[in-house]
């Protein structure tokens, strides 16, 4: 039950992109097309689920010999270190993946959603499992989010837009709107 | 260039949030209100020219290839600083901005400041750079805090304008991307008057 309202809350009353505006730079970057969306959706899910379970880790570390103030550093050099070895060994394991990943992989590291998920669940003194469940649902939220998104914008470009709306403006308005409609679903839980 | 040039640059025609498009999270979540938005516009400027001038000192020592984890740890340093600056100084302000004082380090703003200006020029312009693109950002996060405060509830910097309760979904998330989206189209608008 803790772990279901945990999920409800990540995916659809906290969305990290429409309510905590966490990573809303890819969210506007790369969403003209939905096959792009879904790659980049793919690859920050695996990356913020990783990088949450081993900053968790770290942090254990950090509090035990009183360095919880070099959090922000130790945390952003881990996700950049394992955006890295994620890419390498991906190369290595399922090519496949790699390819369709492969240009979204190294944005990762400067998406503020990644260190945003680790800095809050450190904040929140999170356990273990509890850390992972919310790392996975607020990444799935983040597709989500993404995804319809990119489904409008589609359909938006094939209409005429008003010459100084056009590109990142209207963008920004439809986002307004959906976050609008994600905001049904503040009271759930 | 001329010295103010540098600094005028940043707040028109390299506008970060406006005609750079840089640094969103930060423009959309902490500008509920015109004080909250000028606070994290000038966090950021601490951390920009700080940055901006070590980073042009470094510049030429620092092998290519690792130039961009250098930087990073350069500026998380400055990060850090301001965070135990604001503890315990405004421990008020650092507990408004939360999450998004340390996740200045990912803002693309001061990093793409370090590639794209500060490895190659001077201390002097480096920080003056820092100066004008901060500016910047501080003014584009004080007008988005103005405009959804007023329509939000109706006051500026916290004085009650109108009497009555405002339009609390601007406020709110949707606000921050409407309000951005509508200040967008003015500023394409009056630009490309000139």
């Amino acid at each position: 039950m803790e772990y279901f309202v945990i999920i409800i809350s990540a995916i659809f009353v906290n969305n990290i992109l429409l309510s905590q505006f966490l990573g809303v730079c890819p969210f506007l970057g790369v969403s003209n097309k939905v096959s792009t969306a879904t790659g980049m959706s793919g690859a920050v899910c695996f990356v913020i689920t990783l990088a949450t379970v081993v900053t968790w880790l770290i942090n254990l570390l950090l509090v035990r010999f009183n360095l919880a103030y070099l959090q922000t550093i130790a945390f952003i050099l881990v996700i950049a270190a394992l955006v890295q070895m994620v890419e390498i060994v991906l190369k290595k394991i399922s090519p496949s993946l790699y390819q369709a990943l492969g240009i979204f992989l190294p944005l990762i590291t400067t998406n503020c959603a990644v260190l945003g998920v680790a800095l809050s669940v450190a904040q929140k003194g999170m356990g273990l499992g509890q850390a992972t469940v919310y790392a996975l649902a607020t990444s799935l939220g983040y597709g989500l989010a993404m995804i319809l998104f990119a489904g409008i914008r589609e359909h938006l470009s094939l209409n005429s837009v008003p010459k100084p709306f056009r590109g990142l403006p209207i963008a920004l308005i439809t986002a307004g709107i959906m976050a609008m409609a994600f905001l049904g679903f503040s009271g759930l839980v | 260039m001329s010295k103010l040039s540098l600094i005028s640059r940043g707040i028109l025609k390299e506008n970060p949030t406006f005609v750079l498009v840089l640094g969103m999270c930060p423009t959309l979540a902490t500008t509920t209100s015109a004080i909250n938005g000028m606070e994290m516009g000038l966090a950021t400027m601490f951390v920009l020219i700080l940055s901006n001038i070590v980073i042009s000192l470094l510049a030429p020592v620092v092998p290519d290839k690792v130039h961009i984890p250098v930087y990073i740890v350069v500026i998380a340093t400055f990060v850090t600083l301001l965070q135990l600056v604001m503890q315990a100084y405004t421990p008020a302000v650092y507990q408004t901005l939360g999450l998004f004082i340390p996740l200045i380090v990912v803002n693309c703003i001061v990093l793409g400041r370090a590639e794209a200006f500060a490895n190659k020029h001077g201390v002097l312009e480096s920080a003056l750079d820092g100066i004008g693109i901060g500016l910047g950002f501080t003014l584009s996060l004080t007008v988005i805090g103005m405009v959804r405060e007023l329509l939000g509830s109706l006051s500026i910097f916290g004085w009650k304008i109108i009497p009555g309760d405002g339009i609390l979904a601007f406020v709110l998330a949707p606000g921050a991307f409407i309000v951005l989206g509508y200040l967008m189209v003015l500023f394409n608008k009056l630009t490309k008057k000139n």
